[in-house]
């Protein structure tokens, strides 16, 4: 006992003395995908991450993801808890820094997050860094005592020595455990010894949020800070023409007015005064070369360029002969609409500009990105740039893009005091990056058994990934633009997928949950569905019988089925939907009920998915993911359209862009099949399913197929 | 100068009458749990209580406003009710971004309050008004009922 306590007190000592305590650096995986010749040479290489601390304050996860309500803090913490030989809540979890070096998502290229990857990039690098952690902390002491290593054991982050009845805390040890070489490929452990993997753990971030505490960005407070609100061009590229300055700045509370060549904002004491300002300015704008700008003409172009040829993603087989030849020929015209983000919390940005250096509070999704453009609008260095990165109110992948953050840097970049820029939700929305419109033109031919036996399909629209990532845009091929239209769960030996590029003039496309999965299979599983029909074939059988290749989809298929009852009798005005996809790394298949009244209303009745991610680290966070997922995709799926009219957007706030409320909302079920493989993602696999198994159903409730969303409109129309 | 009772105390503030309680509540008493989420009374990030109605708090000008208590996220957990909602919020791992919790909560609170076992129909009536863009609507509907039970 009492070599206990001088051995504490020699150790509180050093760790006084030490200044960082235990920062590991572990090797960074190689993504099963990409081996490093494949990064592109802008993007930096492979490189030692640093993901766990540990010092007197306790055990923290550099996280190098973000959250934005998925879950991610909890289920990556998990992931280092259980190598680390820790509960859960001995955890901190603290947003990395901004640097590519260490933090890149492997999967992504970037200090990213997005596409679903979090989970499956970070599956293996953060045990093997909570393993090398646990290793150099187990040396440290023995070495402290004297013994060998395998005398010792770790439990709640603790070294014991069991014979001798002596034992350290990891904080303890932190210091001496620094200096222990890294071990390379530490092992780690078989799934059948996870104590924390696989558990329905409590988020971590949760407590915080149900009682008003938790700081999102919008809710940064400085010393001395002020509150600022924009305007920005109604019509993309339009410019600032006249405003009433001295109107705002006569405004109680308004404090300066600040502008560059298409936006102007007001730095107010409150948000309120900064809104009464800018209505005061009394902005008129000069609507530029995008006025003309109409989804009509936009959609026009896009149908003109859909009937030329596009750029080959897939060609096995002869497809077009094969059709030419077929049975039974189908072909159609699918259309999706431009959609908005439309997160809860409006885009905001915190900046404290200084001459040498400057600070920024944000949510965002791409870290790196949004230091570098704080950097570029201010000429200062990015490592003069700080960045503090916010837990988000939704992002749905509109913090991947930085594009607020420039306008903030550039409005705010000689002002010296904090400044948080609001912007209102009409200026979100009418401003938002816009899920792209899709035209797709679809074929495929039945042999005379109802056998699929020739498939194309032809997408026009715009590429996210060539704006987003122009080294992973290579010969013309956008893979995100096909995700699920070349490549399917199903035995098909004769497909052409293709791809026309169409960058409509006046609005930026970006990346939206579910990415390209979520327009394809609305488009493939609706048009599975007609084959089926057409063919007078069940549409479960159909699809069974094209999955002799597949047995993970098959398992989801029936599973799926069986929950929803598939087959049994429905009520008048009752139908259901069913599809199927393997995407994010996910096989899940998707039952939904509904029922149509003779006034064209459709009522959501129940969901019923059932899905195989692999091996499931929280079943509790895939299942809100589902559930969550599929409101989302149902919101879009039966209303959601963004339109615009002389180059400006329609829609301006949840009055004109409807979003599915609670009294909507069908019951849902979630059914995960247990399985050892890698884990898929599950961030954007619920949303994806939703729009094909929705138009199916109703097809299945009115004999009316609907080949353009949203479903409530072509319903109507 | 206005005297404003936001959950059991008292608060001094000097701004126009025209103003509504949600800036008032973020800006100006640095209660950041309310939430700015539309500005026209259709996604309820901002609801709070007056004397233990919900109301939306950007509709809700400082005229509006004359000896009424002011309960925020902030004070709920006081309540017995509103601590039972909350307990049941995480119970249940309702939350997801968390950004309209604020005001889910202050709705369920405020219905659990007036009907202590609500039907799905009255869940529906009471809570239509929340949007949740993360739609965890499922479980909102499983917490409100544990609640109850």
């Amino acid at each position: 006992m009492i070599e206990n306590l001088h051995s504490r007190r020699s150790f509180l000592k050093g760790t006084v003395l030490a200044t960082a305590g235990l920062v590991l650096a572990v090797q960074m995986p190689r993504s099963s995908k990409g081996a490093g010749k494949d990064v592109p040479a802008n993007q930096g290489a492979f490189a030692p991450n640093a993901f766990v601390k540990v010092d007197e304050a306790g055990i923290t996860l550099i996280m190098p993801h973000t959250e934005v309500g998925q879950g991610i803090y909890t289920s990556s913490a998990m992931l280092m808890a259980e190598e680390l030989e820790v509960d859960l809540h001995q955890v901190k979890v603290e947003a990395a820094p901004p640097d590519l070096s260490k933090y890149m998502d492997p999967l992504l290229y970037d200090q990213a997050t997005g596409g679903s990857t979090s989970t499956r990039s970070d599956w293996v690098r953060l045990r093997q860094a909570g393993a090398a952690a646990r290793m150099m902390l187990t040396e440290a002491a023995a070495k402290q005592w004297g013994v060998s290593v395998s005398e010792c054991r770790v439990e709640g982050g603790k070294v014991f020595h069991d014979r001798t009845a002596r034992s350290l805390t990891y904080a303890e040890l932190a210091p001496m455990a620094a200096a222990i070489p890294l071990p390379q490929d530490p092992p780690l452990k078989a799934p059948a010894q996870f104590r924390i993997i696989g558990t329905r753990a409590k988020r971590i971030d949760t407590p915080e949020k149900v009682n008003g505490s938790l700081v999102y960005g919008i809710d940064v407070k400085l010393p001395g800070m002020k509150v600022a609100t924009l305007a920005m061009s109604p019509v993309r590229g339009g410019r600032l023409m006249k405003f009433d300055e001295n109107a705002a700045l006569a405004v109680a509370g308004v404090k300066e007015v600040v502008k560059v060549d298409d936006a102007i904002a007001v730095i107010a004491d409150h948000m309120w005064a900064a809104k009464q300002g800018l209505d005061a300015l009394s902005v008129q704008w000069g609507a530029g070369a995008n006025a003309s700008v109409n989804t009509d003409a936009i959609v026009a172009m896009m149908e003109k360029a859909s009937n030329e040829r596009g750029v080959t993603v897939r060609n096995d087989g002869n497809a077009e002969a094969a059709i030419a030849g077929a049975a039974v020929k189908m072909d159609a015209v699918y259309q999706s609409p431009f959609l908005s983000h439309s997160a809860l919390e409006p885009m905001n940005c915190t900046l404290h500009i200084k001459d040498d250096s400057a600070e920024l509070w944000v949510g965002t999704q791409v870290p790196v990105r949004a230091q570098n453009a704080v950097a570029s609008a201010t000429g200062l260095p990015p490592e003069k740039v700080k960045v503090n990165n916010q837990l988000i109110g939704g992002a749905f992948g509109r913090r991947l893009d930085i594009d607020t953050i420039e306008i903030a840097a550039k409005l705010l970049k000689d002002i010296r005091y904090p400044v948080k820029l609001v912007w209102t939700r009409e200026e979100d929305m009418t401003h938002d990056f816009f899920r792209p419109y899709y035209y797709d033109r679809v074929a495929a031919g039945l042999d005379e058994n109802g056998n699929l036996i020739g498939r194309t399909h032809r997408v026009t629209g715009s590429s996210v990934l060539a704006r987003w990532a122009p080294p992973a845009f290579v010969n013309g091929i956008d893979p995100d633009a096909l995700d699920c239209a070349a490549q399917t769960p199903y035995d098909e030996k004769s497909v052409h997928a293709e791809f026309v590029r169409f960058e409509p003039e006046g609005l930026v496309t970006a990346w939206w949950r579910g990415v390209g999965a979520t327009h394809n299979l609305f488009v493939l599983e609706s048009f599975v569905d007609e084959m089926a029909y057409a063919s007078k074939q069940d549409p479960l059988e159909f699809r069974r019988k094209m999955l002799t290749g597949n047995p993970r989809a098959l398992a989801v298929l029936n599973l799926a089925a069986e929950k929803a009852g598939w087959g049994s009798s429905l009520p008048e005005g009752g139908g259901r939907g069913i599809s199927l996809q393997f995407a994010f790394g996910t096989y899940l298949a998707h039952v939904i009920e509904i029922e149509v009244s003779a006034e064209k209303e459709v009522k959501l009745l129940r969901s019923f998915i059932a899905l195989d991610c692999g091996v499931v680290v929280n079943p509790d966070t895939v299942e809100a993911q589902m559930q969550g997922g599929v409101i989302f995709g149902l919101s879009s799926a039966m209303f959601n359209a963004v339109t615009f009219t002389d180059g400006a957007v329609d829609q301006t706030n949840f009055d004109t862009y409807r979003v599915l409320r609670i009294n909507e909302a069908p019951k849902i079920e979630v059914h995960q099949v247990k399985s050892a493989e890698l884990p898929g993602g599950v961030g954007e696999a619920g949303t994806a399913s939703v729009a094909g198994a929705l138009a199916n159903a109703i097809f299945a409730a009115t004999g009316k197929r609907l080949r353009s969303l949203p479903l409530a409109d072509a319903l109507a129309g | 100068m206005k005297t404003l009772t936001i959950n059991g105390q008292s608060y001094e503030v000097n701004v126009p009458d025209d103003m509504p309680l949600l800036w008032v509540l973020r800006d100006v008493l640095g209660m950041t749990g309310t939430k700015y989420g539309c500005g026209i009374a259709q996604c309820g990030a901002c609801t709070v209580h007056l004397d233990g109605a919900a109301v939306r708090a950007c509709q809700t000008t400082m005229d509006m406003i004359d000896r009424q208590k002011i309960t925020t996220i902030e004070g709920i957990g006081a309540t017995e009710i509103g601590a039972k909602v909350q307990a049941a919020w995480l119970d249940k791992e309702v939350v997801q971004c968390g950004y309209c919790q604020s005001g889910q909560i202050m709705s369920a609170t405020s219905l659990l309050s007036s009907n202590s076992r609500p039907t799905d129909a009255e869940i529906d009536e009471a809570m239509s008004g929340n949007i949740c863009r993360c739609g965890t609507y499922v479980r909102i509907r499983e917490a409100i009922h544990s609640v109850t039970a």
